[in-house]
């Protein structure tokens, strides 16, 4: 079957490795074969948290420059710096909420305005699924729920084989039963997103 | 009951490689595990940690790697199953006692997991692990994906079993943090107690019996390589003239390419999963079979060098090479795309790779490197100890979180090497230079390797202060306990170890216990130590706030706010403690009240008192 490799960015706390988790076991569940890779160890210390989703006929867990067919990226920085794993083909879907690091804050670089960096990915890449994806996290009454959000944007984009219906039986089966109702809804409002644009 | 208890032989589960490998040992009948935490092999011992909780099984978070091998060495010589992880560099703790004990060997399966670290995702070196088994002449097994990481660790406890010498299963970052599909095979009961047979002209290493068992060693190695002539993992996969050699992660990365670039037909694949020793005759048959060979191996060029000694030795003269191939270093992690493209180099198949986009335009973008969590008391003791002892005093530092202090604007973390050096290397420090010395080392770390240290430096009467940031858990690792830990929390009862009473036990005389959000009385015993003449310790003793909070332990606090009325911009927050909840609104620092977590440390420095409790 076709090879899908599917790249997540964020910053820890953010929640992309259990997106990625789940996306891996959602595909188990359909019987496509899968390989989930994830960097542990920083997560919870503020750092970049990079995973990563390969699905279909391949063995490798990690993927390399140019060759995602989607990046994932939760914060617009990370997005952009995450550019080079991109080729011309790739389907970008990124938060539009900013997330300044630290050194900002100290001096040590500046974060650049969210539109221009909006402008930038657009101009180098043919599709992009912009979403400020913590305003429906916060709609939905859980601002840990950005990790859904991202979740139903990519799988209301197409571009996985994994369709809505499955996914939400998979986030059902293994997130805590008190968060599941606000997944759930934050899951939809990414999907909805994701359709429109 | 915990997941890799499922007791459902042919069920497919998506498992993390470390999970992969304890369910492995579990399926081997595992009744004893010992470890010492280490990025990327924690989470096999977490997983056991619980487990022990429910079973029979024994499982003990050692105080280092050395203690937890020679505990394993005492379960496995009695009969038991017992496994030891640890990340790569714990080997070298431990290397003392593997070196003997593959002489004197093991009665019931023994499995020491060395997880390498390519890259340094979190470590101080990238060392290439597989020069352990030829340095102890212990088996090595070298899995590929997370099935194989299950499988060739069950594997792995009979055949140690069968050779009577423990076997190392070496995995690389990259397998030990990738989640895949695994088929559950049949759940092993666990054995309690095992029974050790006297035999002191066998187990007890003196000269005369170390002389019978390194010839033993030799033998087991010659039985160890027939076993690896016929071993399922040790595969030649295909039949064309062109050769390639590899192990581990990069076998994927191998298959992929072949397939990428539509060779398959052409190629030879020697998969080498039972590495060491090599088996001579399936290289020998390999060789035989290809015109020219490429070695795809991550870190040094081992086998390369291996092949080239046993092509030599039979005569063979076809070009092998690996390092200096395209992009093949011994640098840092392979990576798909580079293996493909060096593949098509090597044996000069036209091949354009992917465009990656252009990257031209885009501006410089502000770095996130890890930082201290809000409210980390590590901050607040780092902060205490630089408004004393000012910017000239040398600060040896030591492995945990707290290494994250080398970053400005806190940046007091001025030498480091390994595990323990803190202590020690300020012995030498404060010899060797005129220079103030303050070292930091974490509780657990400590533990680990930070007490003969400090005995050394009371017996040989050096001057410096030593702070141990006791946050009373293995923060970085994931909270794993340590000998100074309260473990109720964790749901186990464990004598805990009275850090101050151990610190007096070395003979320090001038030891103080601080609570290091009180920044004045942190800073008055800082002073007090400052001006000892001799060994000071400053136990600087405050609960992570994420242990505390993942344990219920954390206590109720408002976050704070900036009064904007009060506050005239001296920034010392920011400049001087730099906590992560803080950030600037054009000019003005702002708190982030969802990441503050109430500590008030920034509330008791600023000279304005504008930083205040929300109400």
């Amino acid at each position: 079957m076709e090879t899908k490799r599917v790249v997540f960015v964020g910053v820890g706390g953010q929640g992309n490795l259990l997106a990625s988790r789940l996306l891996g076991e959602a595909a188990l569940s359909l019987g496509i074969p899968v390989v989930v890779s994830e960097i542990h160890g920083m997560a919870q210390r503020g750092g970049i948290v990079e995973s990563a989703v390969l699905m279909g006929d391949v063995g490798s867990p990690i993927v390399s420059k140019g060759e995602a067919d989607v990046l994932v990226g939760f914060e617009p920085v990370e997005t952009l710096r995450a550019l080079g794993k991109c080729n011309n083909e790739t389907l970008v879907i990124t938060n539009t909420h900013p997330l300044p690091p630290f050194t900002v804050s100290v001096g040590q670089g500046t974060y650049p305005p969210v539109d221009e960096m909006l402008d930038l990915i657009k101009a180098k890449i043919k599709r992009v699924i912009a979403l400020d994806g913590d305003a429906m996290a916060a709609e939905v009454g859980n601002p840990l729920s950005l990790n859904m959000v991202m979740l139903g944007a990519l799988i209301g984009s197409g571009s996985v084989p994994v369709k809505a219906e499955t996914m939400k039986k998979t986030i059902e089966e293994l997130t805590k039963r008190a968060f599941l109702e606000s997944n759930l809804k934050a899951f939809d409002l990414g999907y909805d997103s994701a359709k429109m644009q | 009951m915990h997941k890799l208890l499922t007791d459902a032989p042919g069920k497919e589960m998506l498992l993390l490689g470390n999970e992969a490998i304890a369910r492995g040992a579990l399926e081997a009948g595992l009744s004893f595990a010992t470890c010492y935490p280490g990025t990327p092999s924690s989470e096999i011992p977490e997983q056991f940690f619980r487990i022990s909780q429910e079973t029979d099984l024994y499982f003990e978070y050692s105080t280092n790697e050395k203690v937890a091998l020679e505990v394993g060495a005492g379960a496995a010589v009695s009969g038991l199953r017992t496994m030891v992880t640890m990340k790569h560099v714990g080997v070298n703790v431990a290397a003392d006692p593997l070196m003997t004990l593959a002489y004197s060997g093991i009665k019931g399966g023994m499995v020491i997991v060395t997880a390498d670290d390519p890259y340094l995702f979190s470590s101080q070196n990238e060392q290439d692990n597989r020069y352990y088994a030829r340095l102890s002449g212990l088996p090595m097994l070298e899995p590929t994906n997370t099935q194989e990481m299950k499988d060739l660790t069950k594997a792995a406890f009979d055949l140690s079993e069968e050779l009577k010498l423990p076997v190392l299963l070496r995995t690389t970052t990259r397998l030990n943090h990738v989640r895949g599909e695994v088929e559950l095979g049949q759940l092993q009961p666990i054995t309690p107690k095992g029974d050790f047979q006297k035999n002191p002209f066998h187990f007890v290493a003196i000269p005369a019996v170390s002389r019978k068992l390194h010839k033993l060693l030799l033998e087991k190695y010659d039985q160890a390589m027939a076993k690896a002539e016929k071993w399922p993992t040790n595969q030649i996969i295909g039949n064309g003239k062109w050769g390639i050699v590899t192990n581990g992660v990069s076998f994927n990365y191998v298959s992929d390419a072949i397939s990428d670039l539509g060779i398959s037909d052409k190629v030879s694949i020697l998969k080498m999963g039972f590495s060491w020793p090599l088996p001579k005759g399936l290289i020998k048959q390999f060789l035989e079979q290809v015109d020219k060979v490429l070695v795809v191996e991550e870190l040094e060029p081992i086998m390369e060098n291996d092949f080239k000694a046993i092509a030599q030795e039979f005569g063979i003269t076809i070009p092998i090479k690996g390092k200096g191939v395209g992009e093949l270093s011994r640098l840092f992690e392979y990576d798909p795309g580079m293996v493909r493209r060096s593949i098509a180099q090597y044996f000069d198949i036209p091949y354009k790779a992917l465009e990656p986009v252009d990257l031209s335009g885009i501006p410089e973008l502000p770095g996130r490197p890890p930082n201290l969590c809000p409210g980390c008391p590590h901050r607040a003791t780092y902060y205490a100890v630089k408004e004393v002892y000012g910017e000239d005093a040398i600060h040896p530092s030591d492995i945990g979180c707290y290494t994250l202090g080398v970053l400005p604007p806190i940046s007091m973390a001025d030498y480091l090497i390994c595990m323990g050096s803190s202590v020690s290397s300020s012995c030498g420090f404060s010899r060797a230079t005129d220079k103030k010395v303050v070292s930091f080392i974490g509780d657990s770390t400590f533990f680990h390797s930070g007490i003969t240290g400090l005995v050394n430096a009371v017996h040989n009467n050096h001057k410096f202060t030593l702070v141990i940031l006791d946050n009373g858990t293995t923060a970085m690792t994931g909270h794993q306990p340590h000998p100074g830990v309260d473990t109720r929390p964790l749901g186990v009862e464990r004598t805990r170890i009275s850090l101050e009473d151990l610190v007096r036990g070395c003979g320090v005389k001038d030891v103080h216990v601080v609570k290091p959000l009180k920044v004045k009385k942190t800073m008055e015993a800082v002073k007090a130590a400052m001006e000892y003449d001799g060994i000071s310790v400053i136990i600087s003793r405050e609960l992570c706030p994420l242990f505390a909070k993942a344990t219920g332990q954390a206590k109720k606090a408002r976050p704070f706010y900036v009064n904007l009325n009060k506050c005239k911009n001296h920034r010392d927050c920011i400049n001087k403690i730099a906590c992560p909840a803080m950030y600037l609104e054009g000019e003005q620092v702002k708190i982030n009240p969802n990441l503050c977590i109430g500590c008030a440390v920034c509330a008791q420095i600023c000279p304005e008192n504008a930083i205040l409790p929300a109400k």
